[in-house]
């Protein structure tokens, strides 16, 4: 992981030519990939948000009102909006990845990759209902 | 290499994490996050989601993911760091920034969600 320049006598200068930092701006591919290394702030912002509405709902209603009209502010509804886009695009790409990083194997053959992230966006869709079915009031 | 690296250890709580965040967070942040502050829908009354908050399952389920999902974020980062801006002779300071965040995160959230009560 750390790369520790190994000093040799004599030797010649290994040449090396120095990574520009903004190399993932020269392909869709690798900026695709920087946006989606970057969900992971907006992940982190999903649990802070989160916790503060856990928060606010076990001090009573009130804050809980509070919470509910501080959630309505511009700056937080677009944060939302931006976290949203985000995560979105972090589920797809990661359940579209999935039959690349597991094999399954099932009756001696290969499980087909289509039907894992068939899989994977069942999974999604049920996990979903539930959470709508939870807090909407089942 | 006597020593095992924990390295493929880390690479799975982090694909732990990026399940977890991926199957819940889009209905939760889509719900608490825009349809209920712009009423396209009318949000839970404070009775109902109180009681679907203290419920054990719900507490334990909301903390698996807060920690995974914030682990998984930690991790990500980390690497974001390391080859999205090459900042790799600070490896020490954003180890113990990203995982110290999960860590401290992951005792807040626990806190929050025990006293739901």
């Amino acid at each position: 992981m750390s790369e520790r320049p190994v000093y040799t006598e004599y030797h010649p200068r290994w040449y090396r030519p120095r990574t520009s930092t903004y190399w993932w701006l020269k392909r869709w591919s690798y900026l695709a990939f920087i946006l989606r290394e970057l969900s992971s702030i907006f992940i982190a912002w999903f649990v802070i948000y989160v916790l503060l509405l856990v928060r606010a709902v076990s001090h009573g209603d009130g804050s809980y009102q509070r919470f509910l009209a501080w959630s309505g502010k511009p700056v937080v509804l677009l944060l939302n909006l931006v976290t949203l886009g985000f995560v979105l695009f972090h589920a797809i790409t990661w359940f579209n990845l999935a039959p690349q990083a597991m094999v399954v194997h099932a009756l001696g053959k290969r499980v087909p990759g289509r039907w894992l992230t068939a899989a994977n966006y069942l999974a999604w869709a049920v996990a979903s209902a539930l959470v709508v079915w939870l807090v909407l009031g089942g | 290499m006597a020593k095992r690296s924990i390295e493929p250890m880390l690479w799975m709580l982090f694909s732990t994490g990026g399940v977890v965040a991926a199957l819940l967070i889009p209905s939760l942040v889509f719900l608490f996050g825009l349809a209920f502050p712009l009423r396209w829908l009318s949000p839970p009354d404070h009775e109902h989601l109180f009681t679907v908050l203290r419920h054990p399952l719900t507490r334990v389920a909301l903390f698996l993911v807060c920690t995974s999902s914030l682990f998984h974020s930690a991790h990500r980062l980390r690497y974001t760091l390391y080859d999205g801006l090459q900042i790799k002779h600070l490896n020490e300071l954003v180890n113990l920034f990203c995982y110290g965040g999960v860590v401290v995160g992951s005792v807040i959230a626990a806190l929050l969600l025990w006293r739901v009560a």
